[in-house]
């Protein structure tokens, strides 16, 4: 016989606000096989759990009811106090009275009795709760990092340092991301690649660090702790291990004039190329889109000139499988160009450029070897306007966020230019300076007040060309919004921050949620920032949203934190709501018919084939098992199976019947 | 599908040689152009800068007209009345709230509005014209500026047509007829529109701005698809030149009468003597910048 | 000494009308100055439209409503829809000045400069309400008694008249009368006179 304890939370006032908790206690009192019913002000408070534990003593509860808060937030805190109790923790259910009921009600008696009619189907259900182990699965503790930035280096770089192997996955020859592109950062003005480098030397040379540069996720497949993912190594079409790095092929490949891309189109690469020189690996690819050979089949100068036969033109894609346990996300971001402007010439005047395209310009290993030069007929140009907020806090284009790191790097490319051209202008075009950060504010006034960067508070109209210059049509809304025109020699755009234009495609491959706008979501904006919804998987950098190098490496390192809290357990404990197959005794062995429609449509495959035999190794029959390491209770191969030979442990069809029959019969019994 | 067509009252007084450029056209490409049967004013700027009911109610009095007589859209080359009937069916019929303000206009114009007929401007009706190149008898090979104003393209959201930055469609109408559509920046700036009497100052400085840019690239000719802008950019040309100190002897032509010369209609059929700015453009007879120049001697583009 | 503005909370503020009337939530408006920056009169003007717009924001204080009745600019707006093109907010700033026009005409609060100009467009209704059509000539004529301006454009007349531009006679509609009452029950009734 069931002696179930009811326990009414009072939430403060967010439930008896509009709920009779005393008339709910009452009336759960009533329902029969409840011994025990009680309310309180904070059930979830040391006195109100020890409310619970003295009750399941005392009364010889077999099973309980808290009728309080969501049971994300609690279910977790009465379930253990009732293990502490002795009662297992399964037999313990949450009535949602605040979510369900109170908040979304007004206060009355219709509303006390939807509370009573919720107590009343969990009372039912937990009637027919049945005692459950938890699940142990073991952890593999290798970590998956997708992307090679500044994010994922300094990940990779911490998980491998707390002794965990990692395999680091990027999608371009080399890693570095765009912190490689960047001339100088702010607010220290320290040179990008001279601070980031020996990150990327030490991500070659850390023994538990594997690296597939030019690689991509196929597939990523099981749960925390668990994870299968393939990775396509694109063909470089050389053989890496013979490769030294010697460069030859790059400077005799006839083909030369290939708009790189990480001169951000400025600058010009062979087809057999490393993208630029301290590129980690130090290993070439072949662009087979524009290499000769693959072109017209004539050619493999490359071939000829390699002093170790490194060159495989018949080289194919390789899929490599491996086992991890976490996967941090640290897929990074992409900017808008020119063509994204309309009202900016659509991409079409060439002094016309945006932030990633200036710090090329700036950067002292980029096409002009640091020197301002416009790109158009290579002259110094004298005044430089820099509108900040192009495409950013715009939602007749799509994008309504702020950007977060224009403003301070339009005050940097602004300062640049004044220390490389002395005698120039430069003007920057803004809405508001945002510089909240550790010496953001000094760094703005400083290229204000001693590099003489004007600041003209109006976004700009129009860009049009005329006689070789650009024409910048804007207003300064601080002087009563008059008009003004700048005969600009070179405009720079501090286009908006935008996911990759992967980033869809791949969230969906491995299961994690994203916004509007492809950033991956957090699993809560403040206290769960580095993690997705989905176990096992982490953020980091600005594939979450845009963000400057010093929040990208923190979140890195958080998200690195994670991983070795996880890798620091050898088993994870999961909840048992998993699905069964039917097991009865002989002759019937199972109500399973075997037809496996579960099996195709688990989207887990979690569901295995089992065949029984009798004692003489004979088989009886074949049936479905799920394989409890993989089952993540979804329910789909419950609704599914047309012999009602699956269930859901802790949603078996017998309790959730039990809890609607609870509603449709209150009538006969009380209320 | 019948067309039917509305002149606008500039195309019946200051823009006559646009109408008769059009029909010249129209009869070449053997299209019929039926007016609409006793049509009213649009109203243009002075009504919807007074009172919005008669703004919406006298294009709506145009529109159900048409609709009564059979039309499926309707040709309005004025560029002004071509907002105007526009802004007034999209107000009737997609606008939040337009059941109400049809009910209301409905009301006014004593007949039921229901939104049948479509709007077409000047270049979309050209466009939609097949085997205009095979036409051609004299190429029009002039540099020219496609200016189209602010009302064939803006707001983009009503008018549908068309880019409203850098637009396209009149650049592709010249370059099949022989001409060279010229990059430029006041593709789609404003001339001043409704001010020419009222504010010819502030005309004279607007159209001398795109005149100017016009000149500086190069073109030969002026096109336009709006009377409005024809007049402040040719027949207030005195007062242009005036307030900048300079001439500019660049004529402005009507997308009809460009398309009119290279189809090989006389000149004076397309109505090019009516113009303050003489155009010596005549067909297939020769290339020459110069026949544009008044005796004086000065090139275009020099003060 | 002024105390300056003073806010009045007792009262619809303009901008609550103007969303009503045309869906323009002038909240929405974050001062980027982007419309005055396109705005071909932005520098004839007395308060060009992003200040417009602020005047608006802050309606609480009704002085500054007040001045966007009695501005210049809501007269010397072109409806080039530039603006409205360009807005990052996608606000309809023309329609929004279409009513400030007509609040400005209704509570008679007519910027002294724009005299010419509404004048102008009078003459230019009235030759709609009479005729149907606008007979340019009996505009322009009308448009110099009501303004003063009696020489501008004298010589204009002549050569029109000469290259067949200006007719003498109004070209008339057959339903007169409908559009009588069509001005009778819009802006006629408005203006309050007959």
């Amino acid at each position: 016989m069931a002696r179930i304890g009811v326990f009414i939370c009072h939430c403060g006032e967010n439930i008896s606000a509009t709920v009779d908790v005393a008339k709910v206690a009452a009336a759960a009192a009533k329902i029969p096989g409840v011994v025990h019913s009680v309310d309180y002000k904070y059930m979830c408070s040391d006195p109100g759990q020890q409310m619970v534990s003295s009750a399941i003593k005392e009364k010889n509860l077999t099973g309980v009811v808290v009728a309080a808060c969501s049971p994300r937030m609690h279910e977790p805190t009465f379930r253990r106090a009732c293990a502490e109790a002795g009662l297992n923790p399964f037999l313990c259910e949450m009535a949602n009275i605040r979510e369900h009921c109170s908040w979304v009600h007004e206060k009355g008696e219709a509303t006390t009795n939807k509370a009573i009619d919720i107590v009343r189907t969990l009372v039912a259900k937990v009637k027919k709760n049945k005692a459950l182990l938890p699940i142990k699965v073991p952890v593999t503790k290798t970590a998956l990092v997708l992307g090679g930035g500044i994010a994922g280096i300094q990940a990779s770089l911490d998980i491998a340092n707390s002794g965990h192997k990692v395999i680091l996955v990027e999608k371009e020859p080399s890693i570095g991301g765009h912190m490689s592109q960047l001339s100088e950062t702010f607010p220290t003005l320290d040179c990008s690649q001279c601070i980031l480098t020996p990150r990327m030397v030490e991500v070659a040379q850390n023994p538990n660090i594997t690296l597939y540069s030019y690689a991509e996720l196929e597939s990523l497949e099981g749960f925390i702790g668990n994870f299968k993912a393939r990775i396509r190594k694109k063909a470089r079409s050389l053989d890496e291990k013979l490769c030294t790095g010697c460069g030859l092929c790059c400077q005799k490949c006839p083909t030369k004039k290939i708009a790189s891309d990480f001169d951000a189109g400025l600058g010009m690469r062979p087809a057999i190329y490393v993208p630029f020189p301290q590129a980690v690996p130090n290993k070439p690819v072949i662009d087979r889109e524009h290499c000769t050979y693959y072109l017209k089949g004539k050619c493999r100068l490359c071939e000829k000139v390699c002093p170790t036969q490194a060159i495989r033109f018949d080289q194919a894609d390789e899929i490599v499988e491996v086992e991890v346990g976490a996967v941090v996300m640290a897929t990074g971001f992409d900017i808008k160009h020119g063509d994204f402007f309309p009202e900016y010439g659509y991409g079409n005047y060439r002094d016309v450029i945006d932030g990633l395209q200036f710090e090329r310009m700036a950067s002292a290993s980029g096409p002009t070897l640091g020197e301002m030069r416009r790109p158009s007929d290579g002259k110094v140009p004298e005044i430089v306007v820099f509108i900040a907020c192009a495409g950013s806090r715009d939602p007749a284009k799509g994008i309504e966020y702020c950007s977060k790191i224009c403003c301070m790097y339009t005050a940097k490319h602004a300062m640049l230019y004044r220390h490389k051209v002395h005698h120039g202008k430069p003007y920057v075009f803004y809405m508001d300076i945002r510089a909240g950060g550790k010496m953001y504010e000094e760094f703005v006034r400083r290229a204000i007040e001693e590099d003489g960067v004007q600041y003209i508070r109006g976004r700009v109209s129009r860009i049009y060309e005329r006689g070789g210059k650009l024409i910048v049509k804007g207003a300064d809304t601080l002087l009563g919004a008059r008009p003004m025109e700048i005969e600009a020699d070179m405009v720079v755009l501090a286009t908006a921050g935008v996911a990759n234009p992967g980033a869809e495609a791949l969230a969906q491959k491995v299961h994690i949620s994203y916004d509007s706008h492809h950033f991956y979501s957090e699993a809560h904006p403040k206290l769960r920032p580095v993690e997705t919804n989905t176990a096992g998987i982490f953020l980091a950098g600005a594939c979450q949203a845009p963000k400057d190098i010093p929040e990208s490496v923190a979140q890195a390192s958080g998200a690195a934190a994670k991983v070795a809290a996880l890798f620091s357990q050898d088993e994870l404990i999961r909840e048992p709501l998993i699905a069964v197959v039917d097991r009865q005794a002989p002759p019937l062995y199972s109500t399973c018919v075997g037809c496996f429609l579960c099996q195709t449509s688990c989207p887990y495959q979690a569901i295995e084939k089992e065949e029984i035999r009798g004692r003489d190794g004979q088989l009886i029959k074949t049936v479905a098992k799920v394989n409890p390491g993989l089952c993540q209770g979804c329910g789909t191969c419950v609704a599914l199976c047309r012999s009602k030979s699956i269930d859901i442990q802790g949603f078996s069809h017998e309790q959730v019947y039990a809890e609607v029959l609870a509603l449709l019969n209150r009538g006969e019994s009380d209320v | 599908m019948k067309t039917g067509f509305y002149p606008g009252c500039s195309m019946k007084g200051s823009a006559r040689e646009y109408s008769e450029s059009l029909m010249a056209v129209a009869k070449v490409l053997g299209r019929e152009l039926p007016e609409i049967p006793d049509w009213n004013c649009c109203g243009a700027t002075a009504a919807h800068n007074l009172d919005r009911d008669l703004a919406l109610a006298l294009p709506a009095r145009i529109l159900a007209a048409a609709e009564k007589a059979g039309m499926d859209e309707v040709l309005v080359p004025c560029a002004a009345c071509y907002s105007r009937l526009s802004v007034t069916r999209h107000e009737l019929l997609d606008a939040k709230g337009s059941e109400a303000l049809r009910a209301r206009i409905s009301g006014l114009i004593e007949a039921e509005y229901r939104g049948s007929a479509k709007v077409v401007n000047i270049l979309e009706w050209l466009a939609g014209i097949g085997g205009l190149e095979g036409l051609i008898q004299a190429p029009f090979a002039r540099k020219v500026a496609c200016y189209y104003g602010c009302l064939l393209v803006r707001p983009a959201g009503i008018v549908k047509f068309d880019r409203p930055e850098e637009p396209q469609s009149m650049d592709r109408l010249m370059k099949k007829i022989g001409a060279e559509p010229l990059d430029w920046a006041f593709k789609t700036e404003c001339c001043g529109a409704g001010f020419s009497i009222s504010r010819n100052d502030l005309v004279a400085r607007l159209s001398g701005l795109i005149l100017d840019d016009a000149v500086a690239r190069g073109a030969e000719a002026v096109i336009v698809a709006c009377p409005m802008c024809h007049l402040n950019l040719d027949m207030r040309r005195p007062n242009i030149e005036k307030r900048a100190d300079k001439k500019f002897r660049i004529p402005v032509l009507y997308v009809t009468q460009a398309i009119g010369l290279a189809l090989g209609i006389a000149p004076k059929k397309l109505g090019l003597q009516r113009h303050k700015v003489t155009v010596r453009f005549s067909p297939a007879v020769d290339k020459s910048p110069a026949e544009t120049l008044p005796p004086s001697g000065t090139r275009p583009g020099e003060a | 000494m002024s105390r300056g503005p003073v806010i009045q909370h007792d009262r619809q503020v303009l901008a609550e009308r103007i969303l009503e009337q045309t869906g323009v939530d002038v909240a929405r408006c974050y001062q980027c100055g982007k419309c005055s920056a396109g705005c071909p009169l932005a520098a004839d003007m007395d308060f060009p439209p992003s200040q417009i717009m602020h005047l608006l924001q802050l309606g609480d204080f009704p002085e500054f409503a007040e001045l966007a009745l009695r501005s210049h600019t809501i007269w010397l707006c072109l409806t080039c829809e530039i603006c409205y093109c360009r807005c990052p907010m996608e606000l309809d700033i023309p329609k929004l000045m279409d009513v400030l026009r007509y609040e400005s005409l209704a509570q008679k609060k007519i910027n002294p400069k724009a005299k010419d100009i509404i004048s102008f467009h009078r003459a230019f209704l009235d030759s709609v309400r009479t005729t149907g059509r606008l007979f340019e000539m009996g505009q322009v004529i009308d448009y110099k008694l009501r303004s003063g301006h009696f020489l501008q454009d004298l010589l204009q007349a002549p050569w029109m008249f000469f290259v067949g531009k200006l007719h003498l006679i109004p070209e008339r509609i057959r339903d007169r009368r409908l559009l009588k009452r069509m001005f009778a029950r819009t802006l006629k009734a408005r203006e309050g006179r007959p």
